[in-house]
């Protein structure tokens, strides 16, 4: 126990002296994530804001064809622009992005729509171009509600009610709380928390094992009267140490940014307090654990710090995998998921955010498989210390 | 005192210790001599135990390294080929972590360090980060680390590796002291000089095989020369023979 205490602490002190460790734990996961975090929401904000708000630009070939349709389109804030040139020449436009949709009125619109057979409109747009997509929506869903409007007008003038013709009236009730539509995108904090709490002890780990072997300072520590386990497990508590620092610097960075961030503007609310901050650091615990025993395995195979380098920022990833998976496809919650290390603790932060209650049972077996599968990376990692290989 | 007996080492296809059985008695300072690349260094890693022997075995006051390794190593002061130290610690710092690591602490960890500190004129760098020490500092803090708990037994392997002519002549005052002390010391070298000047019982090791053993004026007397030197060359070269 004494010798585990001293080899926490020196890996502690030394580490607190080295300026990678302090950078990646105290400046890269508390400050450049939230930075990062709020500027990719605020972005999200303004430009949801935007599209609602901002005049669609609709280029129109044959604007003098279709005088009435034209003037609905101008007084449902679009802004026509006129475009000279046949079918091809739209096409060519919208195909070198000159233009990003062409409507194209055909000479024989009016004359169509007097005879009371459907008139041709053709919209040119490119479906590759994903940046358009926002703006063909709004252009037809105004094109569709014209449409209606004239036939609505024809039905009337021949003593039909309009509204036989809708048989089904779809009204949607958006049930989402505020603080559950904020916590669709505060589903990516608990990437963020992870990453952070990795990034925390990545240099930890990688000193107290390749570092420690590169600098030929293993092989005499080797030769003290102490178990091998003791020193792998004092090294793995280092990491961890450094980790929780990490991972409780950025969750209350995450807490204070979130202040500045305009959640209102979409109708959310911010259920991130003082004691949700708190059992998110709790919550995470299990994975400190985790995190540390994996980074300290990765690491001492590797040959040379370089090399543990390398394979750490790829291990990192690893434990982000599930979390991105269930964030973009919003993988709901269930007890089965709970076995998954880092992909439950993103789902029981979520729900912590989305302020929902937490089931004990799900926080217990979270815990439980997540300390257990950091026990089983920790014996390895003594089995490794045990073979000669280790002093490479 | 150390004992190895018969102990054999293999990595792969080259049989880098072959049967190599020694003795390294308390009072007396034993050389292990031999070109580099004869298994000196294989050897002294098989004895403190970070090699594991194919066969033989290795005695530490009597304890078998294999099978009792932390006490057999709390017996045990070593200094590995080219040890390094954490370069972000200061001599201090470096030294204590040893100290704590084998059990001591308070006062007397403090005043241990300030003796070696002291006794390896370490003072100029005692409370400096080891980052950026020379080559001799290095071996200095290192030795001193593997000092502190005052082993009956001390292993090192090559020593005086970078030292300058004065930290030499220190490092042999200060092993020739532990030995007057009662301690065993056992240390390798490549430089028949600093063996002959040194150690009461030199062992040759050539090829991963005892080549000859004995005193200094034992090992001179095989060659009509009466020289260590040609007794070296011979004794090498008998033990290339298969």
């Amino acid at each position: 126990m004494r010798a585990l205490v001293t080899v926490f602490l020196k890996e502690i002190l030394e580490n607190a002296r080295d300026r990678r460790t302090l950078l990646s734990a105290l400046i890269v996961g508390p400050i450049g994530a939230p930075l990062l975090f709020a500027f990719l929401i605020n972005t999200m904000v303004e430009r949801n804001l935007d599209n609602a708000e901002r005049p669609l630009k609709l280029t129109v070939a044959g604007r003098g064809n279709a005088p009435n349709l034209v003037a609905f389109l101008e007084g449902h804030n679009v802004v026509i622009k006129d475009f000279t040139g046949d079918g091809g020449a739209a096409t060519r436009a919208v195909r070198t992005h000159e233009e990003r949709l062409v409507l194209e009125i055909p000479a024989d619109f009016g004359a169509h729509l007097g005879r009371g057979v459907p008139a041709p409109v053709r919209l040119y747009t490119d479906y590759s171009d994903t940046s358009a997509a926002a703006e063909r929506g709004r252009a037809e869903a105004l094109l569709a509600h014209y449409s209606t409007r004239i036939a609505q007008w024809r039905l009337e003038a021949r003593g039909v009610a309009p509204s036989l013709v809708h048989a089904i009236a779809v009204d949607e009730i958006d049930v989402a709380t505020p603080a559950g539509r904020a916590a669709t995108l505060l589903g990516m904090l608990s990437y963020f928390f992870v990453f952070a709490t990795l990034m925390g002890g990545i240099y930890v780990a990688i000193d107290a094992t390749a570092g420690e072997r590169e600098r030929s300072s293993l092989e005499p520590l080797l030769t003290l009267p102490v178990e091998r386990r003791v020193l792998v497990v004092g090294k793995i508590l280092a990491a961890g140490a450094w980790m929780v620092v990490s991972l409780t610097l950025t969750v209350v960075a995450f807490a204070i940014s979130m202040r500045f961030v305009r959640l209102d503007a979409l109708g959310m609310s911010n259920a991130f307090g003082p004691r949700t901050a708190l059992a998110i650091v709790l919550l995470m615990l299990p994975f400190v654990v985790l995190g540390a025993a994996l980074m300290t395995l990765v690491a001492s195979f590797t040959r040379s710090y370089r090399e543990a380098q390398s394979w750490l920022t790829f291990v990192v990833l690893l434990p982000t995998l599930p979390i991105m998976y269930a964030a973009i496809s919003q993988l709901p919650s269930r007890p089965a998921l709970m076995w998954v290390p880092s992909l439950s603790q993103h789902l029981l932060i979520t729900s912590l955010l989305r302020a929902e209650p937490l089931a004990g049972a799900d926080v217990a077996v979270s815990a439980g498989a997540t300390l257990a599968v950091g026990a089983v990376l920790a014996a390895i990692a003594v089995r490794l210390y045990r073979r000669e290989q280790i002093l490479g | 005192m150390i004992e190895l007996e018969a102990l054999s080492k293999r990595f792969g296809s080259v049989e880098a210790v072959r049967g190599v059985s020694l003795r390294a008695p308390d009072g007396r300072i034993t050389g292990l001599l031999g070109p580099n690349g004869a298994g000196k260094s294989t050897t002294l890693r098989l004895l403190y135990g970070v090699l594991e022997a194919d066969a033989g075995r290795a005695l530490i006051d009597g304890l078998d390294i294999a099978r009792a390794p932390i006490a057999a190593r709390a017996r045990l002061g070593v200094l590995p080929h080219n040890a390094g130290i954490y370069p972000a610690l200061t001599t201090r710092e470096n030294i204590r972590y040893f100290g704590r690591l084998l059990g001591l602490g308070g006062e007397a960890l403090e005043a241990r360090i300030d003796e070696l500190v002291r006794l390896l004129d370490l003072g100029a760098i005692a409370d400096r980060r080891a980052r950026g020490f020379s080559q001799g500092q290095r071996l200095k803090v290192a030795l001193a680390r593997a000092l502190v708990h005052s082993p009956r037994n001390l292993v090192l392997d090559e020593p005086t590796n970078g030292l300058d002519v004065l930290a030499t002549r220190n490092l042999r005052e200060l092993i020739l002291g532990l030995r007057d002390a009662g301690h065993a010391v056992l240390f390798s070298s490549h430089v028949m000089q600093e063996v002959a000047a040194l150690c009461d019982d030199i062992v040759i090791i050539g090829g991963g095989r005892v080549v000859a053993a004995g005193s200094p004026a034992e090992l001179a007397g095989t060659v009509a020369s009466g020289l260590l030197e040609d007794a070296f060359v011979a004794a090498l070269a008998t033990g290339a023979r298969p």
